[in-house]
């Protein structure tokens, strides 16, 4: 029963899929610059959450400070609160009548709505607790006394960071942004709400599948399977450390 | 070529007052039981931790502000700690190029080192791929690396099991002979202490409570953790004079008879009095005969080592006895069973506090 009610809409998909203008919506002019827009921004997105998460996955994982369990709390937040919500609240903070936004227009002439670095921080808001929760669990699960070892053996604070405790680190990060990244390619309300819908700027993938199905509902399913493919492609990437139970 | 310590540093709910030396021709065993302090010299002595007041040196050279990566100190690990993500080859050139070594000339280093050690074909091996004796080798030869003054062994064997340990202090020993620097080994495992250094010191929360020789510490054991160690029973209290020219030692445990140490005034406070384990007999009924103290009590372990087995007794004063393994099946000694214990007055060693000892000295 639990399986066929998630392999339904999948079913769904692959039925009403009008295979014969696949290849035509595929590499329309509108879905290229889609896809190509998608790429981008979850990249970015993800290279974004690497950077801020690391040090504070690093803070939280070995440094005892009041308010941690606030920090992690604020941290998670993201991933349970609705990315609409996360959209309006990235427009009161940094639209152009925004706490920040306010501020930036008039220092620097700076307006992020609707531009595609609008799209990047929204999709990066939303995919940065899954990067911080794999890193931290990974810190934790390091075995200490290597890292007391390294010491031991001369190494200073940074060497031991680049030699030791981030590879150790490794999989546990690439895991962590390979969900971030999925889930930034993913990514719709909060974008919408953020950085709005415009072509070639910030019209990722799910907006342009959004968009294709008021107009071309069946066209719509061909581009929502490019992107099952693109969940289908992480989970196999992933296999060993989602499926093993 | 010495190693001088002389450290002091105060924690939350822990203080070390440590002192001891070690020459270039021995190997000294640090021992204390676990939260003792041993892990917390270490550090000091690798550079890791500092203490509040007085000095290392090594060589007549203090030590006190170079840094862990000047220090001229080889670490072993309990478990070796081989990085996982590292080859063999990379594993023992991490000191060099930790210390900024350029990688080509640390990796020559370490293939050279790795081929001492007999392990040139397993160089590109990860330490999962290692054997236990192949990984000890590539341990060794990384804390050799970069040519120490001072080997630090911490607990190398304490999580190996029994014939894994027996190997693996063969290869230390071997070291240990052949290493040109001080060399002190941190254990809590009597066994690796007595076959592997010359000279033990004893540290107790923190202070050290007695340093000799093995022997000296099979004599005269100065505190219970030290008596355990070298397998001795250990008696300490107040020695009373009897009417018949013996005397009776009160200890907190119960009391037994000794010879009265001529020396001795009536009566003494802090008297230590050491029973080798192997003069006190085992019996199934209660005993006849000569001996002056006997007592009866649960057997609560029987350890066995070689043909020989350890009962200890839930008798007061508990006592240690060791009998052959024949007389553990003839009497039918069991753990949780009862039995008696008797040893005479004369076979207890008398240590009176100002350090003069008489009665048969145990060897």
């Amino acid at each position: 029963m639990g399986a066929a009610f998630v392999a339904l809409p999948l079913v769904g998909l692959l039925a009403r899929a009008p295979w014969s203008r696949a290849a035509a919506i595929l590499s329309s002019d509108s879905s290229r610059t889609a896809f190509r827009l998608s790429l981008e921004v979850s990249g970015l997105a993800a290279a974004l959450d690497l950077t801020l998460g690391l040090p504070l996955a690093w803070v939280l994982a070995r440094k005892a400070f009041p308010g941690r369990t606030f920090v992690r709390g604020l941290v998670v937040l993201p991933l349970v609160m609705p990315p609409v919500v996360a959209g309006v609240a990235l427009l009161a903070a940094l639209g152009r009548r925004g706490l920040v936004g306010a501020w930036l227009d008039r220092a620097f002439g700076l307006q992020l709505t609707f531009t595609t670095g609008a799209a990047v921080l929204a999709t990066a808001l939303v995919s940065f607790p899954l990067v911080v929760l794999a890193a931290e669990a990974g810190l934790r699960s390091i075995d200490a006394r290597l890292e007391q070892a390294a010491s031991f053996l001369g190494a200073s604070r940074w060497y031991l960071m680049r030699r030791v405790t981030l590879p150790l680190l490794g999989p546990q990060i690439a895991a962590g942004a390979a969900l971030a990244w999925a889930r930034a390619l993913g990514e719709f309300g909060a974008t919408l709400m953020f950085a709005g819908n415009l072509r070639g700027r910030t019209q990722t993938l799910p907006l342009a599948v959004f968009e294709l199905s008021q107009t071309d509902p069946r066209g719509a399913t061909v581009l929502a399977l490019a992107l099952v493919a693109v969940s289908l492609a992480v989970i196999v990437a992933l296999r060993r450390r989602l499926l093993t139970p | 070529m010495s190693l001088r310590v002389d450290v002091a540093l105060q924690r939350e709910g822990f203080s070390l007052e440590a002192a001891f030396d070690a020459s270039v021709d021995e190997t000294v065993a640090l021992l204390g039981p676990n939260g003792s302090g041993k892990s917390t010299v270490v550090s000091i002595l690798a550079g890791l931790i500092r203490p509040d007041s007085g000095h290392v040196e090594l060589d007549g050279i203090r030590l006190d502000d170079v840094p862990p990566e000047e220090r001229p100190v080889g670490v072993l690990f309990q478990d070796l700690l081989l990085f996982p993500h590292l080859s063999a080859l990379e594993n023992v050139a991490f000191p060099l190029r930790a210390r900024g070594a350029a990688k080509v000339g640390a990796r020559r280093r370490a293939a050279e080192a790795l081929e001492r050690f007999g392990m040139a074909g397993r160089a590109g091996a990860r330490p999962r791929d290692l054997s236990g004796g192949e990984a000890q080798r590539v341990a060794l030869a990384r804390t050799l690396i970069t040519e120490p003054r001072l080997l630090l062994l911490d607990e190398p064997t304490s999580s190996l099991d029994v014939a894994a340990r027996a190997r693996f202090r063969r290869l230390l020993s071997e070291t240990l002979r052949t290493f040109p620097g001080v060399r002190v080994l941190v254990s809590h495992d009597p066994v690796e202490a007595m076959t592997l250094a010359d000279r033990l010191v004893v540290l107790e929360d923190g202070r050290v409570t007695q340093a000799g020789t093995p022997e000296d510490f099979r004599r005269a054991p100065r505190t219970p953790y030290a008596a355990e160690l070298v397998g001795v029973n250990l008696f300490a209290g107040r020695l009373e004079r009897l009417p018949d020219g013996a005397g009776r030692l009160v200890a907190a445990g119960g009391e037994l008879t000794v010879a009265w140490p001529p020396q001795a005034s009536d009566p003494t406070e802090d008297v230590l009095a050491v029973l080798r384990p192997a003069d006190v007999s085992l019996h199934r009924e209660c005993p006849e005969g000569s001996a002056r103290n006997v007592f009866h009590g649960r057997i609560e372990e029987i350890a066995v080592e070689g043909t020989r087995a350890r009962v200890r007794l839930g008798t007061h004063p508990a006592l240690v006895a060791e009998v052959t393994l024949g007389s553990v099946s003839r009497l039918g000694l069991a753990e949780g069973t009862a039995a008696w214990a008797s040893f005479k007055a004369v076979e207890v060693a008398v240590l009176l506090p100002q350090g003069t000892s008489t009665g048969t000295l145990v060897g």
